[in-house]
């Protein structure tokens, strides 16, 4: 018999890999979907877009449309500016910030290639199709802004004149001393680094049903998103309608990676449409829709100095960072906080101490830019990677070498970097030994070289990178955005005993309601198949911030954990003025109380839900039992808890072709205690692979005139 | 056929349809919009792989999936097999057709490339009748062929492969079931060791599939050595034009092109005489 | 093409007839005329897999035919695979190993794998990846995919059913 550890007792369910029980509708096909739901009388709308990419709007006739069969509204930017407020994307501690107004639909010109420039509203989404093909809109072409340089240059038009310039942003970090150290260093090495645009592609596009009740009144949203509590502040705040009266539901989510959790102008409009019709109204962006819609991100030129001493020890950095953003920053959660992380993530794991950074966040006539998976990380990490890849070169160092002697100790925590972030506890040097041995590196390098010989040409490479998670309210909150950062659960016992769970956290498929329900059958000591966790629901599921920069269990797991723990004395205590005992006796245990020393099973807990909730009459004066807890979290102290590891690839290069062939890939990730690993594991698997993508295939191109010339899922 | 009927009363906004894999993305996307469809994926005299004499006939309608696995189309058509699995994904393979895609001539497509090179007839219909026209002479443009608006592409005719042929293909694409950057088939006669005749085309160069002329030339005659491969693949940068793409310079493909040509030579040089 | 016409097939062993627009895919035919959602459009020109379906004994895009072309016609969802329990064993395994996050692709992949495993003979991971060129998934990584699919069809090849519950974590 082997040993009995911590996960053969009942009811222990963190660190176990168990399936997820939500997966199995899905596999059934009785996913639900946005894009899958149907409402009464509901209408499909459709968008004619602008081939322009910046131009003013002269004329619009839509007469023809408004009498083609099926369709029962078309609306322009006045229509809806008259029911919508604009908003604009900027957050406060971004000092000198700037971005535009913006309305669902624009009135005088249009910013980017593809922005929805009239709704049209139909029976059918052909119709509603045909129908804008009927929309005649008179553009006067304006000269672009492409290029991040040009939109800086003193003869450059001005997209938004009001703003004085196309400058969104300019940030600045510096420890001072760069200067000094960088004429003094023995080595400097120096790189310009692009990065294109790269874009989520989920596989269920953004979907969006808005369907308005003049009568209650009350709006009630099916949006595809991750963030329903922030779109039912901005639903609320921007139509005037009060926020308990705004519902937004989040179903079944077919993808989001940061994507859907951006306001979208058709889909604001969406909501002023279906006010207007009183009716609801559905739009499904449609693949070609989402290329030139859904937020790109990444696009950064990174110029970037790294010095060393003789030995290789990193002295110092010097940045300097342009991204292009699209025509305004993205609401609520802006356009500068990629690059904002961008230049705060620079060399992050790494001991120097003099930093200097130059950031400019630049408006352009593209599609606008924001967050998506991973925001900033890779181009701080390629950025950072490659200088120190650099210095190894320059001082003959192999690639582990030059990291162990340049990553912050292990034991020097806490500390903070130089761009200012405060590392709680990070581990590079166990990582990096423990990636070491995972991929056999020193019978790799012998093997590479073996090969060589035969003129076979393998690579090895590492990185080590430092991740943001679990943000306070140091993110948004201080800015002035509406984005909660705590989370919020209720957890409720039925009369029969079993377990509800309704919290704020959004599932994508990523398990959080797996992990949610592990962690509360683990604190009550029920089996998990009697624990039903529900999300995304403004009018069931408590306020919170949802799901994005790997919060879900950081924070929402934290604030299950917490409400379990609430929950589980309330229940004790019922059970100790029933079983005349003191409740820090007993324990629950397999859906009973048990003598916590013994272990002996003393009542059901179904028996207690049935006392409490139909015999209170038997309880001793007084008991009023607390059988549902409502619990909110947030974290305190560190603004965000880091995390870090390192990753490993081994690649062959056709050096005839330069076609490149993956052989392997590692990834050591501290990742905190692993609450299912069979979930962690499909994270990181499905992050690298997507991370590969960009890396090798995709980027979102643009033409000279502002055109994105690449904008189906074929090219 | 009552196709060809149907059209001639549709007028010109009607369009055939075979496998629709071609045409229902272009639908889909707006790119045409016919007010009326032929569907002709039932035409019985579209169908049927059958050999006449030194000629195998391949009805227009054969499937994709049918070339990948047919033993006849193996035996005397053999490039048409070795492309086959690398021509989209398998449920495409499962409904698109041999004669959707030449008609379709896609310049990226494989079996368009290997018509041209195994020197096929395309046997095209109209009211009148029918006629051959040789592949030399088949693919005029983008998109554009012999086929006269109206015309339906009945079967290809394929002079069977003998003892003397080598052929190979081979393409260079990003992922399995994309479309290549460059892909190249070639059939070629060898008598007493050296090339007697030679069909080398590629494929995703240009505006429609290629012929090497140059680097054809270059090789008649000769025993494939390696200094026959470093003449053709010397002449044949001299017959590609590629088009300007951002993303694959034209230089680009020419390099990679002269790489393919070196493999493929090498292969059939390495087949057993 | 927005003209009615007719249309009947099986779906999932069941006569259908409807009068549809002739533009209107077999996709949205499945999806809003039979609301059988559990077929997904991601792309609606054939390049995500998210559609497929079978059709007559062999997995097809339903975003690539007209619902009028395949009249007279047997077609078969993820939903009437699920009913017949054909694929109750590679759903399974799916769910196991976590071969899915969001499921968008999911009914996709499973068209895909029914059509591979019902070929003779076990796949090996390099057919069943070369099988699955033609379905995007943005969230797996596709790495659990091919293991549930090879699981699957390695229990099958040793003939047990009863294999195929083996608790991956056990
Ligand atoms: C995602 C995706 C990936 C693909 N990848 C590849 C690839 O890698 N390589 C490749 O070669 N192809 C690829 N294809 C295209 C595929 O091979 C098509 O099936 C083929 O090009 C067209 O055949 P079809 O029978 O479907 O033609 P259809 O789509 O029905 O028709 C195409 C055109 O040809 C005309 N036409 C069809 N048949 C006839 C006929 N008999 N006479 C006259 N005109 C006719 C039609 O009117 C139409 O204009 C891909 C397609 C998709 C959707
Ligand atoms: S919807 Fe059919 S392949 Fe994407
Ligand atoms: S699981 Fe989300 S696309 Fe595959």
């Amino acid at each position: 018999m082997t040993a009995i550890t911590a996960l053969d007792r009942p009811n222990s369910y963190i660190g176990r890999s168990v399936p997820r029980p939500n997966a199995k509708r899905l596999l059934a096909g009785r996913g639900r979907y946005v894009t899958d739901i149907v409402l009464p009388r509901m209408l499909h709308g459709a968008y004619v877009r602008s081939p322009y990419a910046h131009a003013r709007i002269v004329a619009i006739n839509a007469d023809e449309a408004r009498a083609a069969p099926g369709v029962r509204l078309v609306a322009i930017g006045e229509d809806l500016a008259k029911l919508c407020t604009p908003w604009v994307g900027t957050m406060d501690h971004f000092k000198g910030m700037k971005s535009p107004p913006q309305l669902p639909l624009p009135i005088d010109k249009v910013v980017w290639a593809g922005q929805a420039v009239v709704a049209v509203v139909a029976d059918t989404r052909a119709l509603a199709e045909d129908a804008a093909e009927l929309v005649a809109i008179e553009f006067d072409e304006l000269p672009a802004v492409v290029d991040i340089d040009a939109a800086r240059g003193p003869d450059a038009p001005v997209i938004s004149p009001e703003l004085g310039s196309n400058l969104c942003f300019h940030g600045k970090i510096d420890t001072g001393g760069v200067e000094d150290v960088f004429a003094g260093a023995a080595h400097v090495v120096e790189e310009e680094f692009l990065f294109g645009r790269h874009t989520a592609v989920t596989m269920e596009p953004r979907a969006i049903i808005a369907d308005y009740d003049a009568s209650e009144p009350k709006l009630t949203v099916h949006h595809a998103t991750q963030t329903p509590y922030q779109f039912q502040d901005i639903y609320a705040r921007h139509y005037g309608i009060p926020e308990a009266c705004v519902r937004v539901i989040a179903p079944d989510i077919g993808g989001s990676f940061g994507m859907k959790l951006h306001m979208y102008h058709e889909d604001m409009a969406v909501v002023g449409l279906s006010i207007m019709l009183e009716r609801p109204v559905k739009y499904v962006a449609d693949r070609m829709e989402s290329f030139v819609s859904d937020i790109h991100a990444r696009d950064h030129r990174v110029r970037a100095r790294m010095a060393a001493d003789a030995d290789g020890n990193i002295l110092a950095m010097d940045v300097e960072d342009v991204t292009g953003i699209g025509a305004f920053s993205a609401y609520p959660r802006t356009s500068v906080v990629e690059g904002n992380q961008v230049y705060r993530l620079m060399g992050a794991p790494y001991t120097f101490k003099n930093y200097r950074a130059d950031l400019q966040v630049v408006f352009q006539n593209k599609v606008q830019m924001s967050q998506y998976r991973a925001v900033g990380h890779p181009v701080a990490c390629t950025v950072t990677e490659r200088l120190v890849d650099m210095i190894a070169a320059k001082t003959s160092r192999d690639v582990f070498d030059i990291r162990s002697g340049n990553l912050i100790p292990d034991d020097a925590y806490p500390c903070a970097s130089p761009t200012g972030y405060k590392f709680e506890s990070l581990s590079h040097h166990a990582c990096l030994a423990k990636i070491r041995a995972l991929m056999d590196y020193d019978g790799l390098r012998a093997e590479q070289a073996a090969l060589r010989k035969q003129g076979i040409h393998r690579g090895i490479g590492i990185a080590s990178f430092v991740e943001i998670t679990n943000p306070s309210p140091a993110f948004y909150g201080v800015g002035g955005v509406r984005i909660s950062s705590q989370d919020g659960a209720i957890i409720k016992i039925t009369p029969s005993g079993d377990v509800r769970c309704l919290i704020s956290i959004t599932e994508l498929g990523q398990g959080t309601e797996t992990i949610v329900g592990q962690i509360v059958a683990e604190h009550l000591g029920v089996d998990r198949e009697r624990i039903k966790v529900i999300t995304g629901d403004t009018e069931t599921t408590p306020h919170g911030g949802a799901t994005y920069a790997c919060r879900g269990a950081g924070i929402g797991g934290e604030t299950a954990l917490q409400a379990a723990k609430k929950l589980k004395a309330n229940v004790l205590a019922v059970a100790a003025a029933i079983l005349q005992d003191e409740p820090d006796r007993l324990d629950m245990e397999a859906g009973w109380i048990v003598d916590a020393a013994s272990r002996q099973q003393r009542i059901e807990l179904a028996e207690i839900a049935r006392i409490a909730y139909f015999r209170s009459d038997t309880l001793p004066p007084g008991t009023q039992s607390q059988l549902s807890v409502a619990h909110h979290y947030a974290p305190e102290g560190y603004p965000f808890a880091f995390t870090n590891g390192v990753q490993a690839c081994h690649l062959e290069l056709d050096v005839e072709t330069g076609f490149v062939k993956l052989l392997k890939m590692w990834v050591v990730e501290d990742c905190g205690r692993v609450i299912n690993p069979l979930l962690v594991d499909e994270q990181i698997r499905g992050g690298v692979v997507q991370g590969l993508g960009a890396a090798f295939f995709e980027e979102c191109t643009y033409g000279d005139s502002g055109q994105l010339t690449n904008g189906s899922l074929a090219d | 056929m009552e196709a060809l009927d149907a059209y001639e009363q549709a007028g010109s906004d009607a369009s055939y349809i075979a496998g629709g894999q071609s045409l229902v993305p272009a639908l889909a996307l707006r790119l045409q919009a016919p007010d009326v469809l032929i569907d002709i994926a039932h035409i019985p005299d579209l169908r049927g792989i059958e050999l006449k004499g030194n000629w195998l006939r391949i009805g227009a309608l054969t499937r994709h999936a049918e070339v990948l696995a047919h033993p006849l189309i193996r035996q005397h058509a053999p490039l048409y097999s070795d492309a086959a699995p690398h021509v989209a994904h398998p449920a495409i393979r499962n409904k698109g057709t041999l004669g959707g895609s030449i008609a379709h001539a896609d310049p990226a497509s494989e079996f368009p490339a290997m018509t041209l090179a195994l020197g096929a007839e395309l046997e095209i219909a109209n009211r009148n009748g029918t006629r051959r026209v040789a592949a030399d002479a088949f693919f005029v443009d983008l998109f554009q062929t012999a086929i006269e608006p109206g015309e339906l592409l009945v079967a290809i005719h394929v002079p069977v492969v003998n003892a003397n042929h080598r052929w190979a293909f081979h393409e260079l694409a990003r992922r399995r079931g994309d479309y290549a950057l460059v892909g190249c088939g070639i059939l070629a006669d060898v008598i007493d060791g050296a090339i007697a005749q030679i069909r080398i085309v590629f494929f995703s160069v240009g505006n429609t599939p290629v012929r090497a002329a140059k680097a054809e030339h270059a090789l008649i005659g000769r025993v494939i050595d390696a200094d026959a491969i470093a003449a053709a693949q010397a002449a044949v940068i001299h017959d590609l034009d590629p088009p300007e793409d951002e993303n694959v310079p034209p230089a680009m493909r020419r390099q990679l092109a002269r790489v393919v040509l070196g493999r493929l030579l090498g292969d059939i040089a390495r087949q057993a005489p | 093409m927005s003209d009615l016409v007719d249309v009947s097939l099986i779906v999932n062993g069941s006569e259908v007839s409807h009068r549809v627009p002739a533009r209107t895919t077999l996709a949205d035919f499945l999806r809003q005329t039979l609301e059988l959602t559990g077929t997904h459009t991601g792309c609606e020109m054939g390049v995500c897999g998210a559609c497929l379906v079978v059709l007559d004994g062999q997995v097809v895009h339903a975003c690539l035919s007209f619902a009028v072309q395949a009249s007279g016609s047997a077609v078969e969802t993820v939903e009437g695979l699920t009913e017949r329990a054909v694929i109750a064993d590679l759903q399974e395994a799916f769910h196991q190993r976590n071969a899915l996050q969001c499921g968008f692709c999911t009914p996709g992949m499973l068209m895909t794998a029914y059509s591979l495993l019902s070929q003779p003979g076990v796949p090996s991971r390099e057919d069943i990846r070369d099988a699955l060129s033609g379905n995007y998934c943005r969230c797996t990584g596709y790495e659990a995919i091919v293991d549930a699919i090879e699981t699957t069809a390695r229990n099958r090849a040793a003939g047990g059913d009863a294999a195929a519950r083996e608790e991956i974590d056990a």
